[in-house]
């Protein structure tokens, strides 16, 4: 028996949409600027990838304001609790037909495995690209800011890495949006807000 | 005051008022229809309405005006040819500098000496102290007609005349008298009729410079635009007391001081760029502005040189210089273009055109290899000069160069470089004997320098920054001309360039992560997908 519960409000969707564009998009133009193909051209891709990380720079303004004042920003309060059964459930349970043993609510919109793992994204792989990309933004800077020690090439690395997670992640958090009640289950549930779940 | 009286101060302020207006009406006709830039027509002077029987007797003529412009001249390295750089103390000048092109002046007086501002310098007899010596005309000439042959020491000829004696080469005598009376202020002509010139032929040395630039188009160079801003050479090289502004001996790498404030004491070269566009020219993107911290503006803004339609030698092989023909003759080889890539009496040469610089980090320091020096004959090549420069000294900026190449005779006992006696209608000149042991024996002796009787060829190298030839600004470099693999700037050290030096640890890292979750996530799937179907079938 399925039921719908409402787990994502009008601004959380938008947030949600328009940061996977510009991630999307900053993937592209970043990886253009590395080297690795090439697409718009390194100055175009250059403009572009500058833009894109200012308007998300803006979009994360409202989401901490968003957070903040809702109080969603529990959500990602990490807890250990039926980690380990969540976990069970992805190596094995999820093939036998078994039942998720987390049941999402407007209260609690993500399992214990998904608080942690964007907790970790927000406390460790955001920090690692903010930090990076405004170094490398603010290069003629440096001299300024008395950042002599300072390597192009070290800031490049950082941020590099913190592309390639992005990346994974994305891969990963594509192919687990498919493992809900049905295959669309939580693709339409961030369109419309509402989720179906067993 | 009474009416009468008003009306005669009236009529005798209309009458002073008329009076005004035709005599400036008057004046008005008479300005010239060209603005002049002097003050002085020199046709007019009686003095220079006569004949000159030679340079010297004209010098005389022009320092009965000008009385301290020889004295200005004699200080400089334009009448020198001496100069000691005070941050190496070596004593540097054509005088005593050895190249890979023509090698050097010693004993070649009469032939390079027609490239000095004088007349008369055949041998270390010159008197660098005579006035009259000087050569006023080689730089104020505006006919085009000035002409100091090679062979004469730098003489004009003012009889027709044969030369060398007994070839049936007539040189023809140039009117001293018309050249004299309209003398001017120098210009890309003056100039560049040895700076052109320079290596011995149009284009040959420099690269950056060649006679395309007497009236180029704006393509060529934004500045001297021959329809457009006209930059003569003296605009960026302002000259006071005769004295050239900007120096191959001690160039200015990097201007920190920014555009000069007119009448500042402390204004530095004012032939770099920076000079007149400040440090901060790119009004658009401060990225630009970042870039120019570690760039020269010619690394961009010169994206290649030679770009005049005149080929530069990058590469020139005296050791293969001597070969005859069946008759003995001398040889020379011609290109599919008809220029020169061999002759008998100077070796192969490699030629090119349109030619994308070498980009070295360069603080303006120049270390020349004279003929004082020991060279290392086992290396693979020697540095003629060496651009002193590094990415973390402070005073370095990334430069364009001409490397030019070259192969040379050196002392293979006394390890020194060679100056032989090249030029010269002598028995001994290797342009005309082809005999190497001679030759070198004689320009050593010259020079001064031992001489051991031993030779062989080495392979030399000469970096030349390279500074003219400006393109307007959308033929300037792109960025995709470094930030690419295999860019320009691909090797230089010092340097981390965005799409051009990616960490290749965390490249191959990244990917693997990248593979191995994607892989994951497919046969995660897979198992779903076999594992529910069975799951299925079973409830049926």
């Amino acid at each position: 028996m399925t039921q719908r519960v409402y787990l994502f409000k009008g601004f959380e969707r938008f947030w949600h949409w328009t940061q996977a564009a510009l991630i999307i998009f900053m993937l592209l133009t970043g990886f253009e600027i590395h080297g690795t193909y090439a697409n718009f051209g390194f100055e175009r891709a250059v403009n572009y990838h500058t833009i894109a990380a200012w308007s998300l720079v803006g979009l994360w303004v409202f989401a901490i304001f968003w957070h903040v004042t809702t109080g969603e920003w529990r959500q990602y309060i990490p807890t250990t609790d039926k980690v380990l059964a969540i976990m069970h459930y992805y190596g094995s349970g999820i093939f036998r037909n078994e039942p998720h043993p987390f049941k999402p609510t407007s209260q609690q919109k993500h399992n214990p495995l998904q608080r942690l793992t964007y907790l970790a994204i927000l406390t460790m792989l955001n920090p690692l690209l903010w930090v990076s990309g405004w170094l490398y933004l603010f290069y003629a800077d440096w001299a300024a800011w008395g950042l002599t020690a300072l390597q192009l090439q070290w800031v490049a690395a950082a941020h590099t890495i913190g592309a390639f997670l992005t990346l994974a992640f994305l891969i990963s958090h594509l192919y687990l949006i498919t493992t809900g009640h049905k295959i669309t289950s939580q693709v339409k549930a961030m369109v419309t807000g509402w989720e179906e779940i067993e | 005051m009474t009416p009468k009286s008003n009306r005669v101060v009236l009529m005798a302020c209309l009458a002073g008022w008329l009076g005004l207006t035709s005599f400036g009406a008057a004046w008005a006709q008479e300005p010239k229809a060209v603005k002049l830039n002097t003050t002085a027509d020199h046709s007019k002077f009686k003095d220079l309405q006569r004949e000159f029987n030679s340079g010297p007797e004209l010098t005389k003529v022009c320092l009965s005006c000008h009385t301290e412009a020889a004295g200005q001249i004699h200080r400089t390295k334009h009448w020198k040819w001496e100069y000691r750089n005070p941050d190496t103390n070596q004593l540097l000048g054509k005088k005593n500098v050895v190249n890979n092109f023509c090698i050097s002046i010693a004993s070649n007086e009469a032939a390079c000496n027609s490239c000095h501002v004088g007349y008369g310098w055949k041998d270390a007899s010159f008197d660098f102290k005579s006035e009259e010596n000087v050569d006023c005309v080689v730089c104020h000439d505006t006919t085009g007609n000035y002409k100091k042959p090679s062979g004469l020491a730098g003489n004009v000829v003012t009889k027709d005349m044969e030369f060398p004696p007994g070839s049936g080469k007539i040189l023809k005598a140039i009117d001293l008298s018309k050249i004299a009376q309209k003398v001017g202020k120098s210009s890309r002509d003056t100039c560049g009729s040895c700076h052109f010139n320079g290596g011995g032929g149009d284009g040959v040395k420099h690269g950056d410079m060649d006679s395309s630039l007497a009236a180029p188009e704006k393509s060529l160079d934004v500045h001297m635009d021959a329809s457009g801003l006209d930059f003569t050479c003296g605009t960026c090289h302002k000259t006071a007391s005769h004295d050239v502004a900007g120096s191959r001996y001690t160039p200015t790498a990097k201007d920190a001081k920014g555009a000069h404030l007119r009448g500042a004491s402390d204004n530095g070269n004012p032939a770099t760029c920076v000079s007149c566009h400040g440090n901060a020219p790119h009004k658009q993107q401060a990225r630009m502005n970042q870039h120019a911290t570690k760039l020269a503006c010619q690394t961009c803004h010169i994206p290649e040189f030679a770009r005049g339609g005149i080929a530069t030698k990058m590469n020139w092989d005296w050791s293969t210089a001597g070969q005859r023909d069946a008759n003995g003759k001398h040889i020379e080889k011609k290109d599919a273009k008809g220029r020169l890539i061999y002759e008998s009496r100077k070796g192969d040469f490699v030629l090119a055109e349109n030619v994308k610089p070498e980009y070295v980090w360069f603080n303006g320091q120049v270390n020349y290899t004279l003929l004082t020096d020991k060279i290392d004959a086992t290396s693979p090549v020697t540095r003629i000069n060496t651009l002193g420069g590094s990415p973390t000294d402070g005073k370095s900026m990334i430069w364009p160069i001409k490397r030019f190449g070259g192969k040379q005779p050196y002392d293979t006992v006394n390890k020194t470089l060679i100056t032989p006696h090249t030029a010269g209608n002598d028995d001994t000149g290797y342009w005309k004997n082809l005999e190497w042991n001679k030759a070198i024996e004689v320009g050593m002796k010259t020079s001064g320098t031992p001489y051991s009787g031993q030779f062989s060829f080495i392979k030399t190298q000469m970096d030349w920054p390279i500074t003219h030839m400006v393109a307007p600004k959308d033929k300037a470099l792109g960025c995709i001309d470094c930030h690419a693999k295999g860019g320009r700037l691909d090797g230089l050290e010092g340097i981390y360039i965005p799409g051009s030096h990616a960490n290749t640890l965390v490249d191959k890292l990244g990917w693997g992560l990248a593979l191995l979750t994607l892989l994951g996530m497919i046969g995660h799937g897979v198992v779903r997908l076999i594992s529910r179907g069975k799951a299925q079938g079973e409830t049926k």
